[in-house]
């Protein structure tokens, strides 16, 4: 449900004009609801940013979520989350 | 929930940012049901869920945050340990002072994820949050589930 309400509010902003991109770990539901853009990352129901307290994987989630943003479409984009790669954007461009 | 309808977004409404990350303004969004001191939890036991949203100021200690999801689909110690699993203000403060982004936005906004019945989310709720972040000048949102 919780990527279910992630996909219809960012299809809000998304019709408002803000750019929205996100961080899903139900792959399956996501491609469902068609939210704009989402990570998936492969972590548990409860931890979409990877891990507690470790700042390093966080980040790299972050950054690779919003390289999302350079993506052309068309939507909805839906691309996994490399863990061991080096993210598109993790040098500040998008 | 095998037999659940999801709604789905068609079209799906895409547009690209304005301006590259580092001229953004960006704004955080979570189903998370964080809510910060003063601010009244979730409702758990609302019939098809609570949709209502809560506007979290932008320099709050996320470690003060309270949590009213009670969603037992999921282990919460995670997101009890560090809230910045599911509500990464801290991380996002760190790329804005590196300048990956420009700014954070003065407010990022929390929900409760689990709506099983989002009539109301459609109709009010959401676009309401997303008309507060077009007043901000948003340019990018990031949302995350719990």
């Amino acid at each position: 449900m919780c990527h279910q309400t992630v996909g219809l509010v960012a299809g809000e902003l998304e019709r408002r004009g803000i750019a929205t991109t996100s961080v899903s770990v139900l792959r399956e539901i996501t491609g469902k609801v068609r939210t704009p853009r989402a990570l998936f990352a492969d972590f548990p129901l409860g931890a979409p940013l990877g891990r507690p307290h470790d700042a390093e994987l966080q980040t790299r989630i972050l950054r690779a979520a919003f390289a999302l943003l350079s993506h052309p479409g068309p939507p909805p984009v839906l691309v996994d989350f490399a863990p061991g790669l080096p993210q598109p954007g993790s040098h500040g461009r998008y | 929930m095998a037999t659940y309808r999801y709604r789905a977004l068609e079209p799906v409404p895409f547009g690209f940012p304005t301006r590259p990350l580092p001229g953004a303004r960006v704004a955080l969004v979570t189903t998370g049901a964080v809510y910060a001191p003063g601010q009244p939890p979730f409702d758990d036991s609302a019939r098809g869920g609570d949709v209502s949203f809560r506007e979290i100021p932008s320099d709050v200690d996320v470690s003060t945050l309270g949590i009213a999801h009670k969603s037992d689909a999921f282990d919460q110690s995670g997101f009890l340990a560090d809230r910045n699993l599911g509500f990464p203000l801290d991380r996002l403060r760190e790329m804005a002072a590196q300048g990956e982004i420009k700014e954070l936005n003065q407010r990022h906004l929390s929900f409760m994820g689990s709506i099983t019945a989002p009539g109301r989310l459609l109709a009010q709720t959401a676009p309401a949050a997303a008309d507060l972040l077009v007043a901000d000048r948003v340019d990018v949102a990031l949302l995350v589930p719990l």
